[in-house]
């Protein structure tokens, strides 16, 4: 199984703990405010996602061949989301972030949170991390 | 007569649904309201019945389809108290309303170094169309802004008004802060110095009466399905010596007269602005929703509405750290807000598995939003349908919204 796999099962698991929407919630909320924010060095016009409901930072850098992201929102619930995307995402070879498939969202019951309608940014946000990461395959491979 | 809420709420098949195996409390009215049976009978009467393409048909059902899409212009002519049904153009909704007048007027009187005058408080739909009409006619975009309450002042208006402007677009309720405009005194004003004027009345129609005879504007606009209709219908209204005086907006069927290869000489009004098979079905149904509204009376439903406004305002204000943004005097059903500490969206997400639909973000007026600062606001809005009960419950959510944040 890969590296994205297992922490996506431990996700998983993690929320299958939770069986109505408040608790799950609830969690979301802790992890959103866990999430240590960016600095606001990081946050500008390069970084920023914008959803129309909330907006969305995402920084990316290269550490011993490995994507390390960090990432921000300015609304609680979707950094929640924005801190499982990173764990589960970050510190990754560039290759297994690219052909990745992400199935933990679903699986926890928060996929209307990543509907492309919803327009929170996380859609984009996840585009985002793939295109970084392809970036970095590039420069690795060239 | 008051209004019997209970009794028709049963008109509305949608307000029987749960989500999340809650009762569904729907106030998100403003984006656009539910559709009573009658409404939803008669597009399958149309469609069942005497669906054929109207105006050129020789046959038994097409004209039946076309009689029956003439009365619905009727019925808005007499809803709007239009002088003429010619000056009753359906369009697509309101959206394509102000676009269609922007073009139109834009191409025949908006010219290199004119002026057009915009509130600050315009939905997106009364402020884009006329960023492009500015654009391509040389033009120059002119903000009207609004006070703190969130109220267009009239003596602000008049120092903006030049010899160079040609049209004031400025709606009659605005659709994030509920602000009822002084549109009859604007038109007066913009008269005094003969400039057009365009109101967006979207959010209006469903609340006030409106007669475009007394309030004297040039141009009125308003959607289908915010007004107990269905979507994808709306109507223009337009001064018949405005209209016949502006090129069409769009070429082909039904807006011509004769077309050879090389020329076409155009339509008479209203058919002039009508390109295309024309949304029949939905323009007839439109005018069921009309007369529902008619019946149950404009009036009974403002002094409904303005108490489910009083109720909800002074019980949201009781939430520690709730703050309201648009504080006008005169407001249609609308509360925009925010609660000190938290983002409109996860409020509005919260709230939403609770079974109560809200509207949170900038609701297409970011001019609004940057005004005051912020990001956006969380929008309950009601209808005539909507109860106290009903306010009692989004109480009772943001409460528990504010708990699950502690």
């Amino acid at each position: 199984m890969s590296e994205l796999n297992k922490r996506q099962d431990a996700v998983i698991e993690e929320f299958s703990v939770f069986d109505d929407w408040m608790d799950k919630y609830s969690y979301l909320i802790d992890l959103g405010k866990e999430l240590h924010p960016i600095s606001d060095k990081i946050k500008n016009e390069q970084t920023l996602i914008k959803g129309c409901q909330s907006k969305v930072w995402l920084d990316a850098k290269m550490e011993e061949g490995k994507v390390i992201f960090t990432a921000d929102s300015d609304a609680i619930i979707t950094k929640g989301i924005v801190a499982l995307l990173v764990r589960v995402m970050s510190g990754l070879k560039p290759e297994d972030i690219i052909n990745g498939e992400l199935y933990f969202i679903d699986r926890i019951g928060l996929h209307e949170n990543l509907s492309p309608t919803r327009s929170n940014g996380l859609v984009a946000m996840v585009k985002q991390m793939k295109m970084f990461a392809l970036a970095y395959h590039t420069k690795l491979n060239s | 007569m008051a209004l019997i809420i209970d009794k028709i709420r049963e008109d509305f098949p949608i307000l029987k649904e749960t989500i999340y195996n809650k009762p569904l409390v729907y106030l998100d009215n403003a984006a656009t309201t539910q559709k009573p049976q009658v409404v939803l009978d008669k597009l399958i009467e149309v469609y069942t019945k005497y669906n054929a393409n109207i105006h050129r048909g020789v046959h038994y059902l097409s004209n039946k389809a076309t009689t029956e899409t003439e009365n619905a212009r009727l019925t808005v002519q007499k809803f709007i108290n239009a002088q003429h049904s010619h000056e009753v153009i359906f369009a697509r909704g309101a959206t394509e309303g102000i676009n269609l007048v922007a073009h139109s007027f834009g191409e025949k009187f908006i010219h290199a170094g004119d002026e057009i005058i915009v509130s600050e408080m315009e939905h997106h739909s009364n402020l884009v169309p006329w960023q492009m009409v500015a654009e391509k006619r040389g033009a120059r975009l002119v903000k009207w802004a609004f006070n703190q309450a969130g109220e267009l002042e009239l003596n602000e208006l008049e120092k903006l008004i030049s010899d160079k402007t040609r049209i004031i677009a400025v709606n009659q309720v605005s659709n994030s802060l509920g602000t009822i405009n002084p549109v009859k005194e604007i038109t007066a004003l913009a008269h005094r110095h003969q400039v057009a004027v365009l109101i967006d009345g979207a959010q209006a129609v469903q609340h006030l009466k409106v007669d475009v005879q007394e309030l004297d504007c040039d141009f009125y606009v308003f959607s289908g399905h915010k007004i107990y209709g269905p979507t994808g219908i709306g109507v223009v209204y337009g001064k018949e010596g405005w209209l016949n005086q502006m090129p069409p907006y769009q070429g082909g069927g039904e807006m011509i007269e004769s077309v050879s290869f090389e020329k076409t000489t155009y339509n008479q009004l209203p058919f002039k602005f009508e390109a295309g098979t024309p949304n029949y079905a939905d323009s007839i149904a439109l005018a069921t929703a009309i007369d529902y509204l008619t019946a149950l009376g404009l009036d009974d439903i403002a002094t409904y509405e303005k108490e489910l406004l009083d109720y909800a305002e002074a019980k949201l204000l009781t939430i520690p750290g709730l703050e309201i943004v648009g504080t006008a005097k005169k407001k249609t059903s609308v509360v925009s807000f925010n609660i000190k500490g938290l983002h409109a969206y996860d409020v509005g997400t919260l709230l939403d598995k609770m079974g109560i639909a809200v509207r949170t973000g900038t609701h297409c007026t970011e001019p609004v939003m940057i005004h005051y600062g912020i990001s956006g606001t969380v929008r309950a809005s009601f209808a005539f349908y909507n109860t106290r009960d009903e306010i009692d419950r989004l109480h009772q959510g943001l409460l528990k919204v504010i708990e699950l944040f502690a």
